[in-house]
């Protein structure tokens, strides 16, 4: 079959005076605008466009569109491009996927000789064992497999997202659909029209008859003058709860693509009819089209599909004998499927039919157009909950019972006259907008807060669409010889039936046993031939079989859609600029940009313990607590108790899930009489807000106590150091420094350098002398210059979180998700003094109760023999030469200040006492043996640098 | 995605909210027996139908409140006032 190109066709939708150049397979081809990269490639005489999954057979045009399974290309660095569906551009580099070394010479077709051991199940059967050889299998299948090649290297497009909450939304514009959009929005409501296609119209875009011509050319300005935003070349691709509508818009101007999330009071779904294959002995040579393939390339693109055609054609709809001789075609003969006639098979080369053998007789042809019937794609209604029902008579399923949300109309929901179909789709129109105004006076009456509803809910407007008529269509599926079901998946009608015999006759069996449905056409055309085959295996009928569930999407989505644009807010301190200007290697903490260090932190550590160093700790969690039951609030949250603590002070406590395991740790101040600081780990700051609110909303409504998040109210500024209290001392005036009048674990208001509004408080994580300073946010950067500028003479330096996480594991203050895990209760910590069993009620009290009589982990202090040897965090630590696990290196570093490894690690109870030797296991496989330490300090465990 | 109706803020995307499960009493901490607590910790009635749970409109208002969904059809409707003895799980 060779194609070629036709002198001008009113209907057609290239622009002949634009011409486009591109290659294919590294040749030189042309195509003109409004051309689709198969319907240039068939204009210029391309028979073979791919190589099938399994048996690499030259494929052609199936059905010339999106769906075609034939058609898949790389074009440039994009792989699994549509050919049937992408339009031409300049310049592409199109290549054929799914062949080695060539198109035109395939090793692989090899295959195609041994096809009965490629049958259902055969990769299942044959590289099951030994299983040790599975990862050896899977690396020469892969690259058996199609698909085009992904180029890593390629540069990041731009993909947008939008978010839109529609009245109505109408999937798919032929007639009907477009008549569905403008009746609801005449009536009203606000509309989104989406067409798959480049252009609205539906079947009607390559019909001859002039009725219909004149009727699209109304529709069309119709809608243009109307207030319907229509979005075409762009599919929904999912319906989830409440009418939430995924939408990829392939065309915008400006992103590659652009995922649209809408939430619609209304649905429409108006698709219409996918044409399906029928199977016979060689319906998948090169030439055997659909007729709506046949008349798109006629019509559409002005190409000639063939010189001598054979017409199979089962309806009206289908029968292309009079676009194929009005193209100049050659129709040697029409077999009309109503009347019993049958295509027995195609004879041929492997590249090209030659001849069609329909009803025993061979006739010679080159083409072979293929009107079987429709397959209704009803996947939107499927994922909407309906379940489509099968109709003997008209040979197709059609919507049993969908949500009162969405509505179905055109070709999906019967048949009918153009008029009829219109009449039904405007019917549907107004129905989806009488019933937005239901769901949209549902919404505005739930919302408390809005403006007074007007009147009463509209009535729920009733269906009383006149529905459209069944025609009879003959059930036509498989022939009186075996052919290919799922073109894309290679799977033809023996293999189904194969699997029927070895007991996988259910539909959604025989689908994963085989994989027929599960290609790139997603079952469009292939699904119900499977059923219709299992059916004849089963002795039953299509409706017994029962067919399977579409799901979303009904389109492939590029992950780059679902990406989207990149979208990742993050968080900085006020002093961010002063980083950034001081050498600051950054490091991602959740949403926080920090400081991980300026260069050398093992240098910022042995400033910090000789000197003085600040460290911007911003993202600390705070909470301000107002009201006079915050004791009992803080009784309830954290595991020791709070009654007693004084204006003034600081205390430090753990708090726990209701399974006992930590939960997050910090210091709580009490600022005021009814007035509390609370402090979390600058990760739990969210999810500790979330609790807090949670107890105090359902568990404790009668307390007064109001929690607000002030994290990043304030600039956070640890300053540590021997020489911090001399630091401190001149940049606050109004506070009593000496270490009677501000001891340890005690807060202060203060002026700080000139700022009022500031607190700060004595506390000890890097186990140093040290204050924190906490000050309004917007003076953060002045009150760091400040130190940085009065402390030059006594060595200030800034250190970031690497310096910090040194400092506190020397000091052995363990962090809450780092040497903790989500089964780590509370006693595990070495804390038990902290977790008060005395308490009546708090968070997790009686777990903790019962945990004495379990053997818990323990967390402690470890030094490995080896001072230079620094094992990896998770390293395990086991018993002798043995695999078995005794416990885990939770943290660990070169300590700057001790000159040796130190680390944390968690340990079985048995080990958890000074002195214990234990094996750990590093990456590299080697053992190493370590110490346990008697306390979790390896640095001044009296804390006598800290309360000084 | 489901539509989640917040008695202030209204309908609202589930991505607003945080789903805080199936609502239960806690038990009395001072005598529940490891049993009875193990129930509230990790026992489910899961049913297909009526289930009260809690939600937090954590984008909004920033309120913890209680709603009875269908886990079948995923309808919502507000929870029994106290006293009201209609069907369901809480």
């Amino acid at each position: 079959m060779a194609m070629s190109r036709l002198g001008q066709r009113p209907t057609e939708v290239i622009k002949r005076s634009v011409t486009l150049h591109f290659r294919w397979n590294g040749r030189s081809f042309s195509g003109f605008e409004g051309d689709t990269v198969a319907s240039a490639l068939a204009a210029s005489g391309q028979q073979v466009f791919s190589r099938s999954l399994k048996y690499h057979r030259p494929r052609g045009i199936l059905t010339a569109d999106y769906w075609d399974p034939n058609l898949m290309v790389q074009v440039g660095d994009d792989p699994n491009v549509r050919a049937g569906h992408r339009l031409l551009e300049e310049g592409m580099d199109v290549r054929a996927q799914n062949v080695w070394p060539s198109l035109r010479f395939d090793l692989k077709a090899a295959n195609s000789l041994v096809g009965r051991f490629l049958s259902a199940g055969f990769y299942y059967k044959t590289f099951m064992r030994p299983r040790w050889l599975w990862p050896s299998y899977e690396r020469v299948l892969s690259a058996f497999g199609p698909g085009g090649r992904v180029d890593i290297d390629s540069p990041d497009r731009y993909h947008d997202k939008r978010y839109t909450h529609p009245d109505v939304v109408v999937a798919g514009a032929g007639p009907a659909g477009i008549e569905a959009a403008l009746a609801a929005s005449k009536a009203g409501a606000r509309v989104l029209l989406v067409e798959h296609e480049h252009s609205v119209g539906g079947h009607l875009r390559y019909s001859t008859r002039a009725a219909e011509q004149v009727a699209l050319g109304k529709l069309r300005g119709t809608l243009e003058a109307s207030d319907v935003e229509v979005l075409t070349d762009s599919t929904v691709t999912g319906r989830y709860e409440d009418n939430w509508l995924g939408i990829v818009q392939r065309n915008h101007p400006i992103a590659v693509e652009r995922l649209i999330k809408a939430r619609a009071k209304m649905l429409v779904v108006a698709p219409g009819l996918i044409e399906r294959p029928y199977v016979f002995e060689g319906n998948d040579r090169p030439g055997v089209i659909t007729s709506a393939a046949a008349r798109r390339l006629i019509n559409l693109w002005g190409v000639k599909p063939g010189e001598r055609a054979v017409v199979f054609s089962a309806n009206d709809e289908g029968d292309a004998a009079a676009d194929l001789r009005d193209a100049g075609v050659d129709v040697a003969a029409v077999i009309d499927g109503r009347k019993g006639h049958r295509i027995n098979s195609t004879r041929g080369s492997r590249r090209a039919v030659e001849g069609v053998v329909a009803d025993g007789v061979r006739i010679d042809a080159d083409l072979l157009v293929v009107a079987a019937g429709w397959t209704a794609p009803t996947s939107l209604l499927n994922m909407a909950g309906d379940r489509p029902a099968y109709d003997r008579y008209a040979a197709r399923f059609f919507p049993s019972n969908p949500p009162d949300s969405v509505l179905a109309t055109g070709g999906l929901s019967g048949d009918g006259t153009l008029d009829e179909l219109r009449t039904h789709g405007a019917a549907t129109g107004r129905l989806a907008a009488a019933r937005a105004l239901s769901v949209a006076h549902r919404i505005q009456a739930r919302t408390a807060r809005a403006r007074a509803v007007g009147g009463p809910e509209p009535d729920w407007a009733a269906d009383d669409r006149l529905p459209l008529r069944r025609d009879f269509h003959p059930e036509l599926f498989r022939s009186d010889t075996h052919g290919m079901i799922d073109f894309s998946e290679d799977v033809g009608s023996k293999d189904l039936l194969a699997a029927a015999r070895e007991g996988y006759d259910s539909v959604e069996l025989a689908k994963r046993y085989t994989t027929a449905t599960m290609g790139s056409s997603q079952g469009k055309l292939e699904t119900v031939n499977t059923v219709a085959v299992l059916a004849e295996a089963r002795g039953e009928n299509i409706g017994e079989v029962g067919t399977t569930v579409w799901r979303p999407p009904y389109a492939p989505v590029s992950l780059g859609a679902l990406a989207g644009r990149v979208f990742e807010p993050v968080r900085v301190s006020p002093i961010q600029p002063w980083h950034e200007a001081n050498g600051v290697r950054t490091i991602l903490a959740g949403q926080w940009v920090r400081p991980d260090h300026y260069g050398d932190p093992a240098a910022e550590v042995r400033n910090a313990r000789s000197n003085v160093g600040i460290i911007d700790v911003t993202p600390l969690g705070k909470l301000d607590l107002r009201g006079p039951d915050i004791p009992k609030l803080l009784n309830l949250l954290y595991t020791n108790k709070w009654s007693n603590l004084a204006v003034g002070k600081v205390r430090y406590g753990m708090m726990c899930g209701e399974d006992g395991v930590v939960l997050d740790d910090g210091v709580t101040g009490r600022l005021g009489e009814d007035h509390y600081m609370m402090t979390t780990t600058s990760s739990g700051a969210g999810v500790v807000w979330e609790w807090v609110e949670n107890w105090l909303q359902t568990e404790r409504p009668d307390w007064r106590v109001h929690v607000t998040p002030v994290t990043s109210a304030y600039a956070s500024i640890n300053v540590a150091g021997p020489k911090s209290r001399r630091l401190v001392g001149r940049v606050v005036r109004d506070v009593d420094l000496s270490p009677e009048g501000f001891a340890y674990m005690e807060v202060r208001s203060a002026t700080v350098a000139g700022v009022a509004g500031c607190f700060m408080w004595r506390i000890g994580f890097t186990g140093d002398l040290s204050y924190e300073l906490h000050v309004p946010a917007g003076h953060g950067m002045h009150v760091w210059e400040a130190l940085i500028e009065a402390g030059a003479d006594l060595g200030v330096g800034p250190f970031g979180m690497e310096g910090q996480r040194i400092m506190r594991l020397e000091k052995g203050h363990f962090i809450v998700g780092q040497d903790t895990d989500g089964l780590t209760m509370a006693p595990s910590t070495g804390l038990s003094r902290l977790i008060r069993l005395d308490k009546e009620n708090f968070v997790g009290r009686p777990e903790l109760g019962w945990s004495g009589s379990r053997r818990l982990p323990m967390i402690v202090a470890i030094q490995p023999d080896h001072p230079q040897t620094v094992p990896d965090e998770g390293c395990q630590i086991v018993r002798g030469d043995t695999n078995e696990i005794l416990g885990r290196i939770t943290s660990s570093r070169m300590s700057p200040t001790l000159r040796r490894s130190i680390c944390l690690g968690q340990v079985e109870p048995e080990l958890a006492i000074g002195g214990s030797r234990v094996t750990v296991l590093l990456a590299s496989g080697d053992r190493i043996g370590a110490t346990v330490m008697g306390h979790h300090a390896h640095f001044d465990p009296a804390g006598e640098r800290l309360r000084g | 995605m489901l539509l989640v109706p917040c008695p202030n803020c209204g309908p609202r995307n589930s991505a607003d909210l945080r789903y805080g499960g199936e609502s239960h009493a806690r038990p009395d901490p001072a005598t529940a027996s490891p049993h009875e607590w193990r129930a509230y910790l990790y026992l489910r009635h899961n049913p297909a139908g009526w289930l009260r749970e809690t939600w937090y409109c954590r984008s909004g208002c920033r309120r913890w409140f209680a709603l009875e969904r269908n886990t079948a059809t995923n309808e919502f409707r507000d929870p029994p006032l106290p006293g009201d003895k209609r069907g369901g799980a809480a």
